[in-house]
């Protein structure tokens, strides 16, 4: 959990109160100059497309640091990456390319094991498969989309997470989008945690269901929301749920933070409700065998109703799958709308997925893949506790590849992340609206393709940035050095 | 005791006719003589202010007890999360085993395939095959984050800029998914109050577009220019509000659900006229329709900056996934941070960029392909108009050939059956691939069903032959009880 300190939310609020302030400014002047100035004829008559307040923040505060987001790179995204340097003339407005590039360790990318580059054993099969079935199938799952391709990996999925049966579409986004309104709709209840991410919520929203948010995993308090909500029925008509489903993630993108899973399926079971659990993250990340949290903690996969995962994070591929049973899967089959109309994923994606998980489960007669998560592992207990140590307040539990490092104060971020770069150090920083608006961080992704030499010199930039900024809110005591003196004279 | 009883009532009587007799009582207050009814009286009213100042009896509202909340949630039974299945529900779909190319292998056997939307023949294409070869191997496969976190790729920026400078238009932006391109930027620009009018046959992703973006959304009949104009006149009439609303128009260029295409000079006069934005999806008629497959602006000849937002997925002509949009400046980088399909997600694998890249040099340096996409469907009309039973519905120039039963079941069930059956049997009997449309259960379009053949520039003659001749053939002998 955050611990705020009292002095450093005051500054925070107050330096958003001034960059609020200035912008207001700057938008009064400019609609003087506006309203001196004639309004193009063409647009006359049609509404804005953002009226008053609804950009001010992209206007005022996000572009003032825009180069630190959507940063080019000219490598693929492995370890150590070429990030191409921009140009500005108009104040940060529009940025420019140039052709010069930086190479810069990457701390940024979501490549947990390492998949992301070319692979000695990946890379050939996936060109075979783009020789032979080409890049596109041009057409949906239903029709003429289903190649053999599609079917083994829909079974080595199923088989991977510990399920009877899968289904596999071409983005992570879509299939929470259109999963959960196949499976709940009117009169029904959708019970998420508070920080579930945007995928869901557009799912949760497009389904018509009623919705409801319990505290960040708070098992007691999603009790009580359960008992609440079962002893009151529908809102007005009282009339029973006619299903409820309670979704959570299980590792928290924004928190590093694993799920509470075995108590919240024990709460999910006795009141007889369905439970989804979003492995966005967590697959092939965490878990002796990659398996994700389920193996983690120790929680049967048989016990969760419906597992969704991507293959965008572990697998260095495209895509999502859900895992279930055999008769929901043939229902979503029947009746999903991203398997009836949309694209389906492309043959060569499909191929680099197989592959992943074949090295991952050492079928490809090697054990890198016991390898990669050795390594991922021991990379992620290392950088974090090494973070902690020199007093950065870091979030996430240990052994989740995810952290998250506080930095609060506005102008932190960009210095932050621009000073990194400077010394060859590629961070990701997140702000308002992704995260709550005093709570900016900056977000480190740690790979099973780094090596401890890559994570040494990760850690002094760092170290060295935070001195400059400021931000190692809790720096820990060193330890005295009398009672070591007392031991050798006795 | 009478005589007691007697005594006492004469005592208090004659103590009250003393306390009124008594120079207090015979005071004069304002003017009002203080008389023995007076004081009654007063007392009344007192007793009625008294009892109207009381609460009237309501039920005491009782909490549940936590016992009461465990025997309500022992006896709630939920619905199982999906419903009985069904035989129809357990049909899978043929399996390929080559490229989804012109011909293709199912089950060992080789099938002539009008069942991609392989438009101009780019499956199997060289050219690209190479380019996304070289960029598998500089690039891997995925780009392992959104475009706002490294997931920016320079072939992503190459592929936009190469998109904008062929359509003509100052800016575009690349989205992962052909699907989520639409019901992401729907969303981005229509807020809750806003209006759409929205033709009622668009497909599953715009609708899920509309719905997300909670604003006031109307129909218009599928492709009929005058209940579009009454239903803009009916909106916009006397109605002051509609100066400070956003107001859409959501038309596709061609239809998937009906093979129809929309008339965009009618359009853009309406649009005109009454200040609307029009968004356009070309999906299947980017790389198809005008004389260089820049569109149905260029096929109509309306200059590209008169339609506000034209949206496209890239999985159709192209042969490639993912979907762009584009449009002026202001509203692609409005999408940039407001478009929860590419701020939130993972971006687009750079070969298939590349390979986006490479179809688009191809068309733009071949514009021959598109008369011989033309002249296949040109061809297939003409094979088909003597069908027995089946009535081609699409505009000549569509590149989905969609056919539907002269007479219908009365269901669109029943319908379905016949036509999934005359697509299997010509698959098992005569070695040809076509469909028949599916239909999501929450899907609103209400179109009638058929079968849908995409033609592309990479068939034969005689593969237009083979398919126009099985069809008759299928469907007389299908169909014979039915006519």
């Amino acid at each position: 959990m955050v611990r705020l300190p009292y002095l450093t939310a005051l500054t925070t609020l107050f330096s958003y109160g001034l960059l609020f302030a200035f912008g207001q400014l700057r938008d009064f002047f400019r609609k003087i100059i506006d309203w001196s100035k004639s309004s193009s004829k063409d647009l006359k008559g049609y509404a804005p497309i953002c009226l008053g307040l609804e950009d001010f923040y992209t206007r005022r505060l996000y572009l003032r640091i825009q180069d630190c987001f959507s940063r080019p790179i000219a490598s693929a995204p492995d370890a150590w990456i070429d990030v191409v340097e921009r140009y500005s003339n108009d104040n940060n407005k529009t940025l420019h390319r140039t052709s010069n590039t930086t190479k810069c360790l990457n701390l940024g990318s979501y490549n947990y094991l390492g998949f992301a580059a070319a692979d000695e054993y990946c890379t050939p099969h996936v060109i075979d498969s783009l020789k032979k079935y080409s890049c596109s199938t041009c057409s949906v799952r239903v029709d003429g989309g289903t190649t053999d391709l599609h079917t083994e990996l829909e079974e080595l999925v199923a088989r991977f997470v510990g399920k009877p049966a899968a289904i596999t579409f071409g983005m992570g986004y879509v299939t929470n989008s259109a999963i959960i309104p196949v499976l709940i709709g009117k009169g029904g209840l959708i019970i998420s945690d508070s920080l579930n991410h945007n995928s869901i919520v557009n799912g949760a929203r497009g389904s018509g269901a009623a919705v409801r948010v319990f505290q960040h995993n708070n098992p007691l308090h999603l009790e009580e929301v359960l008992r609440e909500q079962i002893a009151e029925g529908q809102p007005r008509t009282h009339r029973p749920w006619k299903k409820i489903i309670v979704i959570v993630e299980g590792i928290y993108s924004m928190e590093g933070e694993l799920c509470q899973l075995p108590e919240i399926i024990a709460v999910c079971k006795k009141y007889k409700v369905y439970t989804y659990l979003d492995e966005a993250h967590s697959i092939g990340a965490v878990g002796k065998t990659g398996r994700g949290v389920c193996e983690l903690l120790g929680v049967d996969p048989a016990d969760v109703d419906i597992m969704m995962g991507t293959f965008t994070k572990s697998f260095g591929s495209c895509g999502g799958y859900i895992a279930a049973s055999k008769e929901i899967i043939q229902y979503l089959k029947y009746t999903c709308p991203a398997y009836l109309y949309a694209t389906s994923m492309s043959p060569p994606a499909v191929q680099q997925v197989i592959s992943a998980i074949k090295v991952i489960l050492g079928e490809d007669g090697s054990n890198r893949g016991a390898q990669k998560l050795a390594r991922i592992r021991e990379n992620s207990n290392f950088f974090r506790s090494e973070l902690q140590k020199m007093g950065f307040e870091v979030l996430g539990d240990s052994d989740s590849p995810v952290m998250p490092i506080m930095l609060y104060n506005p102008a932190k971020i960009p210095a932050f992340s621009r000073e990194c770069l400077r010394q060859n150090v590629a961070v990701v920083t997140v702000a308002f609206p992704a995260t709550p608006l005093l709570l900016a961080r900056a977000r480190i992704c740690i790979s099973a393709a780094h090596s401890r030499e890559d994570l040494i010199k990760g850690l002094e930039v760092i170290s060295k940035v935070g001195d400059l900024a400021g931000i190692k809110y809790f720096p820990v005591e060193p330890p005295k050095h009398e009672t070591q003196g007392h031991k050798e004279l006795e | 005791m009478a005589s007691a009883v007697m005594n006492m009532t004469t005592a208090a009587l004659d103590w009250v006719s003393v306390a009124f007799d008594a120079p207090l009582a015979r005071a004069v207050v304002f003017g009002v003589h203080i008389d023995g009814h007076l004081v009654v009286e007063v007392l009344l009213v007192a007793v009625i202010l008294f009892q109207l100042t009381r609460k009237s009896y309501k039920h005491p509202k009782k909490p549940l007890t936590e016992k009461e909340i465990d025997d309500l949630c022992e006896e709630w039974v939920p619905e199982p999360l999906h419903p009985s299945i069904s035989e129809d529900m357990k049909a899978e779909p043929p399996t390929l085993e080559s490229a989804a190319g012109p011909h293709t292998i199912i089950d060992g056997k080789e099938v002539v395939n009008f069942a991609s939307a392989n438009y101009l023949g780019l499956i199997g294409n060289e050219k690209i095959i190479d380019s996304c070869v070289s960029s598998l191997e500089k690039y891997g496969v995925g780009s392992c984050g959104p475009r706002g976190f490294y997931g920016t790729i320079d072939v992503h920026l190459d592929c936009e800029e190469r998109i904008a400078k062929f359509m003509g238009t100052p800016d575009s932006i690349l989205y992962s998914y052909g699907i989520s391109t639409i019901f992401s930027v729907i969303p981005a620009f229509c807020k809750k109050g806003d209006i759409i009018v929205a033709d009622e046959g668009v497909h599953w992703g715009v609708q899920n577009g509309l719905h997300l973006s909670r604003s006031t959304v109307v129909y218009f009949k599928h492709n009929d220019m005058k209940s579009l104009e009454n239903t803009l006149e009916k909106l916009t009439r006397g109605n002051k509000q509609a100066e400070k609303m956003r107001r859409y128009i959501v038309v596709e260029a061609v239809y998937q659900n009906s093979g129809q295409i929309a008339p965009l000079d009618e359009l853009v006069q309406l649009k005109e006229k009454y200040h609307f934005r029009v968004i356009l999806d070309e999906s299947h008629s980017f790389g198809v329709l005008g004389n260089s497959g820049r569109g149905l602006a260029e096929y109509y000849g309306v200059p590209v900056e008169k339609i506000d937002i034209i949206t496209a997925g890239m999985g159709n002509a192209l042969a490639t996934d993912g979907g762009f949009c584009t449009g002026s400046v202001r509203v692609v980088d409005h999408q940039r941070l407001s478009s929860s399909g590419y701020v939130f997600s993972a971006s687009l694998p750079p070969y298939l960029a590349s390979a986006a890249i490479s179809a688009v040099n191809y068309l733009e340096d071949n514009p021959s392909v598109l008369s011989s996409l033309r002249s296949n469907i040109a061809l297939l009309w003409k094979g088909l108009s003597d069908v027995p039973g089946l009535t081609i519905a699409s505009h000549p120039l569509s590149p989905i050939v969609f056919l539907k039963l002269k007479k219908s079941t009365g269901s669109s069930k029943g319908d379905l059956e016949l036509l999934s059956n005359i697509a299997d049997r010509m698959l098992k009997e005569d070695s040809v691939f076509i469909v028949s449309t599916k239909r999501s259960v929450l899907d609103k379009c209400r179109l009638p069903v058929g079968l849908r053949l995409f033609v592309s520039a990479g068939h034969s003659e005689s593969d237009i032959h083979k398919v126009s001749g099985s069809l008759r053939r299928v469907a007389a002998t299908t169909l014979a009880e039915h006519l």
